[in-house]
């Protein structure tokens, strides 16, 4: 990677940088103590979950939390490779959908000047103003009437359709050069692989941020209203259940906990780490 | 007519165009528009699921705003509740963002996973409930035993007078998400020029620095951060529920939301409900509409 000139630092006093780094030292450590905390729980036996007073750090660390995990996920109804599988069918074929859809509509949106233009992406705008659970009951009976309750569909394909993608796809693609495109289609291109070719390279770095935030969103569905049969439950409906065995399943949730949070965090810093990558190399700004 | 004609004619030569957008469309339109519309005639009804709706015109948002007391206080959490965590969880992605982008970029994605893992971890915001919980073995109060500061241990979870500062502590460390995130990115996408044209300017330090040149610049995340600051911080009801319970003590907790869920999930007042939600609505997108003409002054 080349590494980037580091930029001359105009107006910057070093009082000013300690006060910064001292800042974020301390909400640093907010931020990340119960996590270490909750990551540091998931490694204590079952007397030091209940120690008075509480120990912050593991004292003795043990797998047995995650043992008794996998001996329970192997004593359940359903096989428990099935609410794995059930997720991750959810959570790759939404995020694959909702990118490719989002960033169609949003190059058509950003790079066309078609009829009717403004007043499609205000109605998108609008709608990112209000919470979901706005239109949660209509959109219960909308999908019973579709006879879409109890199948993936309910969750997978509104989520193709989140507003948000869209925005976010729209703001990036409009600072991809027009003299590109016009190049392009001057050379007799068609629009599908000017969108493919020329575009998506380009705002890499939107897509990218975009993958991370649909499938972190859909890693924990629960399938609340839409999903009925056992063998269609998402993971975190599975482990939910687990966690609600109370006080005796303390050590269990605690792995829970981790388990659960390594699968998005992993994806982030994976994706994250080619974001700054691409932003730096791009040629993004004329 | 030759207007219509030529309207015409630029949708026929912008066909693609139409093709590229519908797919996304067809599912807006009927998971987000239609339900809206739906939800807003729902609202003049009484409907329980199993006999058809029946018109009741404005008898549910009369019933709400004058008989209905715990709607009143659920109004008065969320408004309390969003006054506090909106402004504060936006200036915090926004300042965040800024400090780590003046650091190395090692650090700066060190620091970034750090602010931004809470949000995406999922279930684990629920690790509060331990440090909270109200017995001696939550770590809060068994740190303030063991130092003497308190006679006994403090009902976080379920003694009003703490569960709304307990509910919005822990909103703030879930708020660093995706305006943070976009934040991050607007920074980086800022050209580095500016900044010199402005010292030679005479800008003198870097809070001048982000007040004429960076948020100027960063205009259209900040709307956006500001949009979304706005709708979690209304629709807060999630996380309400997994630490105080439902219903809360007293309803200390309870938001508009929570109200929704009462009435939707569990009562089956459906007509009832949707009128909840176009409340909802309605002052979502009014505050929207104020802020959005307060940030455009940024740097004015």
């Amino acid at each position: 990677m080349k590494s980037k000139v580091q930029p001359k630092r105009i107006n910057r006093s070093l009082g000013g940088d300690m006060g910064i780094i001292l800042v974020l030292g301390i909400s640093a450590a907010f931020m990340a103590l119960p996590l270490v905390y909750a990551i540091s729980n998931a490694f204590k036996p079952l007397n030091e979950l209940f120690l008075f007073p509480p120990q912050f750090f593991v004292r003795n660390p043990t797998l047995a939390n995650f043992q008794d995990l996998v001996i329970l996920m192997g004593s359940s109804w359903i096989p428990f490779s099935r609410y794995i599988y059930n997720t991750l069918v959810i959570a790759l074929v939404g995020t694959a959908g909702h990118v490719l859809i989002a960033s169609l509509a949003a190059y058509s949106l950003a790079k066309h000047k078609f009829p009717g233009n403004n007043f499609v992406f205000s109605l998108i705008v609008l709608s990112l103003m209000f919470a979901p659970q706005v239109t949660a009951i209509p959109n219960y009976l909308v999908m019973a009437k579709l006879k879409w309750i109890d199948s993936y569909k309910s969750l997978v394909i509104p989520a193709w359709g989140m507003s948000l993608g869209l925005y976010l796809m729209k703001q990036f693609m409009e600072q991809v050069p027009d003299s590109l495109i016009e190049a392009a289609r001057i050379d007799g291109a068609r629009e599908i692989r000017i969108f493919w070719q020329i575009v998506m390279p380009i705002v890499r770095p939107a897509w990218l941020t975009l993958i991370i935030l649909s499938f972190q969103q859909l890693w924990g569905v629960t399938g609340g209203n839409f999903i009925y049969s056992e063998q269609l439950k998402p993971l975190s409906y599975a482990l939910q259940q687990i966690i609600a065995g109370g006080i005796s399943r303390a050590g269990v949730s605690a792995a829970i906990g981790v388990v659960m949070m390594i699968v998005p965090i992993t994806v982030f810093v994976f994706n994250q780490s080619k974001v700054v990558e691409t932003m730096g190399a791009s040629g993004l700004k004329e | 007519m030759g207007r219509l004609q030529s309207t015409l004619s630029e949708i026929k030569r912008h066909k693609t165009a139409y093709l590229f957008l519908a797919p996304f469309m067809l599912i807006f339109t009927t998971f987000t528009i239609i339900p809206v519309l739906m939800s807003i005639a729902l609202s003049f009804t009484y409907y329980n699921m199993l006999e058809p709706p029946t018109w009741v015109g404005w008898q549910n948002y009369i019933r709400l705003f004058l008989v209905d007391d715990v709607f009143l206080i659920a109004v008065k959490n969320t408004f309390l509740f969003a006054a506090i965590t909106g402004p504060l969880s936006y200036i915090a992605c926004l300042l965040f963002a800024w400090m780590i982008n003046e650091l190395r970029p090692k650090m700066r994605a060190f620091l970034t996973l750090v602010f931004y893992a809470p949000s995406i971890s999922g279930n684990v915001f629920l690790i509060w409930t331990i440090i909270f919980s109200g017995d001696s073995y939550g770590y809060v109060n068994g740190f303030l035993l063991k130092w003497g500061l308190i006679p006994e241990p403090i009902q976080w979870l379920s003694d009003p007078r703490f569960m709304m500062p307990v509910v919005i502590l822990v909103v703030l460390w879930l708020s660093l998400g995706t305006s943070f995130l976009v934040f991050i990115a607007g920074l980086q996408g800022i050209d580095r020029s500016l900044y010199e044209a402005g010292a030679i300017d005479g800008l003198r330090n870097r809070w001048q620095e982000l007040w004429y040149i960076t948020l100027p610049a960063m205009r259209p995340q900040l709307m956006f951060g500001a949009v979304m600051s706005i709708t979690q911080s209304f629709a807060v009801s999630y996380q309400a529920i997994a630490l105080t319970g439902f219903p809360s003590t007293d309803y200390a907790a309870h938001t508009i939301v929570t109200h929704l869920i009462d009435y939707g999930n569990i009562r089956f007042e459906m007509g009832y409900a949707t009128a909840i939600a176009t409340i909802l609505f309605l002052t979502m997108m009014f505050t929207q509409r104020i802020v959005q003409r307060l940030l455009s002054k940024i740097g004015q």
